[in-house]
């Protein structure tokens, strides 16, 4: 049950995401993207701050979902081979009915793609612990890159361009952002409700002593699969929306975008506090911030401050926010430290 | 005819294939070798592996602008780099080296990043190369062309491989890697300031993997961006040869290179990356599964 | 005579060039306490490990309520019944003691829901009822990675009777513990063992306690067994004298 504090947070937020597109409403694009990479902070959360398996590769579920929504939305309208050779000059006109449902079809069939793709490969790379985990993780996100990148139908190296949004200008912009800001909610939610049943202290107990929850009869392997399907099911989504936000599916710097959203994903959840529920929210919006500011007053250096900044959160801040709240202020943020009245059930 | 059949029906190709393979493989080896050695004496796995080999390509490509032939460049690259990596690790790695491997891991990557940007703002994106001025030597009747340079570049690894199993066998900084490698606490009682150690290991590392780079940039060519797969290389070497075995590590170098450049013919060049990388993805399952058999772990 | 719960038969196991466990063979009968003893070195961990799944064995057999479990993994054969504790103590350092003995319950649904589900109240009350028989009910809502090493192992054995085990290994369950509280720890145990029906196999160090605690005894040296008996029987048991003093 949500405690008073949590709930006020939250309306708080949910205000405050619905009204931003409505106040400013020339960064709406940017106010989507800030709830892109809050599913991102969070999809990354279940598998590296709660199970302890840091995947550097996560980006695959999304490049993977990115292509997969895309062709479903094409394919039925035309010939697909045609439509990438064509290199965005054929516009396949549709009307507001063909673009929804096509959008609705084509990201519910990245979704499946995405945990289908994420129990086979999970039933091998999730055997893999620690940094050999981390680092064949990481190859697998930039190998799909390469690979996507020498396929003909759906592009190769020159990308793909998503179908044209039948309606206006303006209205693009925020019929994306209510669908990526109700992803969010919806991720959140749903974590929530998961971490708060039996799967959530199985993840942590995988977490903290892997060898100790299989002694102790945990199903790990079915646990760490279970993991990544969700993260990967979402990310499926999030890949759907994002290339048709950015209208352009880039191989390797959109879809399989290991060097940049692969890597934020990491970082913004260790920002925050990994581990967490609200941790990586935290993490996402104050790196997403200070991301746009490195952009408008850096620009050209913004991806050298970037990796600088990624050096000093690792080195210096690993803990995140929320960790060094928990440590400044134990009781209101964490855990108990002091033992609870009573030394008996019954003196209690 | 595909490119297999083509295998098949011309042998020489194997030949030139294989050899230019193991020419190229030579310097895999060296960056293997720089972070097997990171690896075993401070725990440490160096994503900016990769990083280092670039910059030093960046030195043999800046020789060639201002007129000194790139050769120099190989241990000009030596000293440079051995300066940046000690300095790097009396800034950065030292503050990571004690907490667990995934924090050390994220630290170096994060280092990887900011490098690659940084070359890339100052150089472009473009790739570049230090032109040697050697010829091509021709075999069998022009079938097999070695380009002088390649030959050269494997003669310079090998010396360099071997110059420093000198260093680490006979002398006293050498030795006290060595046994930092084996047990630092140990190492630590005995009076060898381990800090020290590790930041000569790093140095040393950073050295050859310049030595690698500036090879690299006279025999094909450096990008900003390209270091990771420097690094995914080094990585799978010393994943299947160990940390300990030389010998293993020459072998698995050699090995990739010549693998990678099969396999870049049968796939073509575009592919020749993903091909690394997916190697990667096959050799830990491989791996992860042998052990598994025995129920163990690769830790 | 009732059939055995356990029966480890003839298993052997090396490693490399050590030969850690060589033809060993032993049965504990339900609801027994037997004791497992011998110097350091003597193999008593590995043989844990090898009939839990840890490791495979090179040869011999293990065979636990009647059923083949040689070849199974360590998760399976958790989940039939049979649980060990560890030499080291190992709990969920950043979970909360409650938070640890939830996650120690058995979870018999074998389908997908079941790993959604919230846990009744019932279970949390089986929780405090556990945490209170080992005295750790006042430090329930602490974290398990800020208990003493003697809580946390407190802790651990509260968790093995939360998974409602039939029988359990129990690795040096005395060691690192305050002797003055010993003689409590001990008392648990039988408890465990004649209240909640669990066949009990310990690893002990400490003599005082094995000889009060268990019922027959096992006595391995050198990766082999060296003897078998009552307590009486393998304490004026020469080879069992010589073995330790042999160590020394």
């Amino acid at each position: 049950m949500p405690n008073r504090n949590e709930l006020v947070i939250f309306l708080a937020v949910a205000v405050a995401g619905i009204a931003a597109p409505l106040v400013l409403p020339g960064y709406t694009t940017q106010f989507a993207f800030l709830w892109v990479m809050v599913v991102f902070a969070l999809t990354w959360d279940i598998l590296g701050g709660q199970m302890g398996y840091n995947s550097f590769g996560n980006v695959v579920f999304f490049g993977l979902g990115m292509y997969v929504c895309a062709v479903v939305q094409i394919a039925p309208f035309t010939d697909l081979a045609e439509y990438t050779s064509a290199s965005g000059t054929q516009d396949i006109g549709l009307s507001h009915g063909q673009y929804y449902l096509g959008l609705a079809v084509g990201c519910s069939i990245a979704a499946v793609a995405a945990t289908i793709v994420a129990a086979v490969l999970g039933s091998g790379i999730l055997a893999l612990r620690g940094h050999y985990f981390a680092i064949c993780t990481l190859g697998l996100g930039i190998a799909a890159g390469e690979i996507a990148a020498g396929i003909d139908l759906i592009g190769a190296g020159s990308g793909m361009v998503t179908p044209l949004y039948p309606g206006g200008i303006g209205s693009r912009e925020r019929f994306f952002y209510f669908l990526c800001l109700a992803l969010a909610v919806v991720v959140f939610l749903t974590l929530r409700s998961v971490y708060a049943g039996r799967f959530g202290l199985a993840i942590n107990a995988i977490r903290d002593d892997e060898d100790k929850a299989e002694a102790m009869g945990i199903r790990t392997t079915r646990y760490k699969t279970v993991a990544w399907c969700i993260s990967a099911f979402f990310l499926g989504i999030a890949g759907g929306l994002v290339g048709n936000i950015v209208g352009f599916i880039d191989p390797t710097e959109v879809a399989f975008a290991g060097a940049t959203f692969g890597v934020w994903m990491v970082l913004m959840a260790i920002l925050g506090g990994k581990g967490t529920l609200w941790g990586p929210v935290l993490g996402a919006a104050v790196f997403h911030v200070t991301q746009e500011v490195f952009w408008t007053y850096l620009f050209g250096w913004q991806r050298v401050a970037l990796g600088l900044l990624i050096v000093l959160i690792v080195v210096f801040f690993p803990q995140g926010i929320l960790g060094w709240l928990r440590e400044r202020y134990p009781e209101r943020f964490g855990h108990r430290i002091e033992p609870a009245e009573g030394a008996s059930r019954e003196g209690a | 005819m595909s490119e297999l059949d083509l295998l098949f029906q011309m042998p020489v190709l194997n030949l030139q294939l294989l050899l230019d393979g193991i020419l190229v493989g030579s310097i895999f080896v060296l960056a293997a070798y720089g972070m097997a050695l990171v690896w075993g004496v401070m725990n440490v796995i160096n994503i900016a592996q990769g990083e280092f080999v670039m910059i030093g390509g960046y030195v043999a490509v800046v020789f060639g602008w201002i007129g000194i032939h790139p050769l120099f460049a190989v241990p000009a690259a030596a000293v440079i780099l051995f300066v940046f990596g000690w300095a790097l690790y009396r800034l950065v790695i030292f503050r990571v080296v004690d907490r667990d491997l995934f924090v050390s891991l994220l630290a170096t990557f994060g280092l990887s990043i900011l490098i690659q940007q940084l070359l890339n703002q100052i150089f472009t994106a473009d790739v570049q190369a230090a032109d040697s001025g050697f010829d091509t030597m021709l075999f069998l009747n022009g079938m097999v062309s070695v380009a002088q340079i390649k030959l050269v570049a494997f003669l310079l690894a090998a010396v360099i491989g071997g110059l420093l199993m000198l260093f680490l066998r006979v002398s006293r900084l050498g030795q006290a890697i060595r046994a930092t490698a084996q047990n630092a606490r140990a190492a630590r009682i005995l009076g060898i300031d381990t800090d020290r150690v590790y930041a000569a290991t790093y140095g040393l590392n950073a050295a050859l993997c310049g030595t690698a780079g500036a090879l690299v940039a006279m025999t094909w060519v450096i990008q900003p961006f390209q270091g990771l797969a420097y690094t995914v290389r080094s990585f799978m070497i010393v994943v299947v040869a160990g940390l300990g075995n030389i010998g293993a590590v020459i072998v698995a170098g050699l090995g990739l290179g010549a693998a990678e450049n099969f396999a870049g013919f049968l796939l073509g060049a575009e592919f020749q990356v993903a091909f690394v990388f997916s190697l990667l993805v096959v050799v830990l399952l491989w791996r992860s599964h042998r052990l598994g058999r025995k129920r163990r772990y690769l830790r | 005579m009732s059939e055995a719960m356990l029966v480890v038969d003839n298993v052997s196991k090396r490693f490399g060039g050590v030969v850690a466990n060589a033809d060993i063979s032993l049965e504990v009968a339900p609801g027994e306490i037997v004791g497992l003893i011998g110097p350091n070195g003597s193999g008593k961990t590995t043989l844990f490990n090898s009939i839990v799944g840890f490791h495979p064995i090179d040869s011999g057999s293990i065979l636990f309520e009647g059923r083949e479990i040689t070849a199974l993994r360590v998760p399976q054969i958790a989940r039939l019944g049979l649980l060990r504790t560890f030499q080291q103590t190992r709990v969920y350092g950043k979970m909360t003691c409650m938070e640890n003995m939830r996650i120690s319950t058995a979870n018999r649904e074998a389908g997908l829901r079941g790993m959604f589900r919230r846990f009744p109240p019932a279970v949390d009350e089986h929780a405090e009822e556990l945490l209170e028989f080992v005295g750790l009910y006042s430090k329930r809502f602490l974290r398990a990675g800020d208990l003493s090493f003697g809580q946390q192992k407190l802790l651990e054995f509260a968790m093995a009777l939360m998974n409602g085990p039939r029988m359990l290994l129990l690795d040096e369950p005395t060691a690192g513990i305050n002797p003055t509280l010993i003689n409590g720890l001990i008392d648990r145990l039988r408890r465990a063992n004649a209240e909640l029906g669990i066949t009990l196999l310990v690893i002990e160090h400490n003599m005082r306690v094995v000889m009060n605690l268990a019922e027959r005894i096992y006595c391995l040296a050198h990766g082999e067994l060296l003897a078998e008996g009552s307590p009486d029987e393998v304490q004026s048991n020469p080879h069992v004298v010589e073995a330790y003093l042999g160590a020394h």
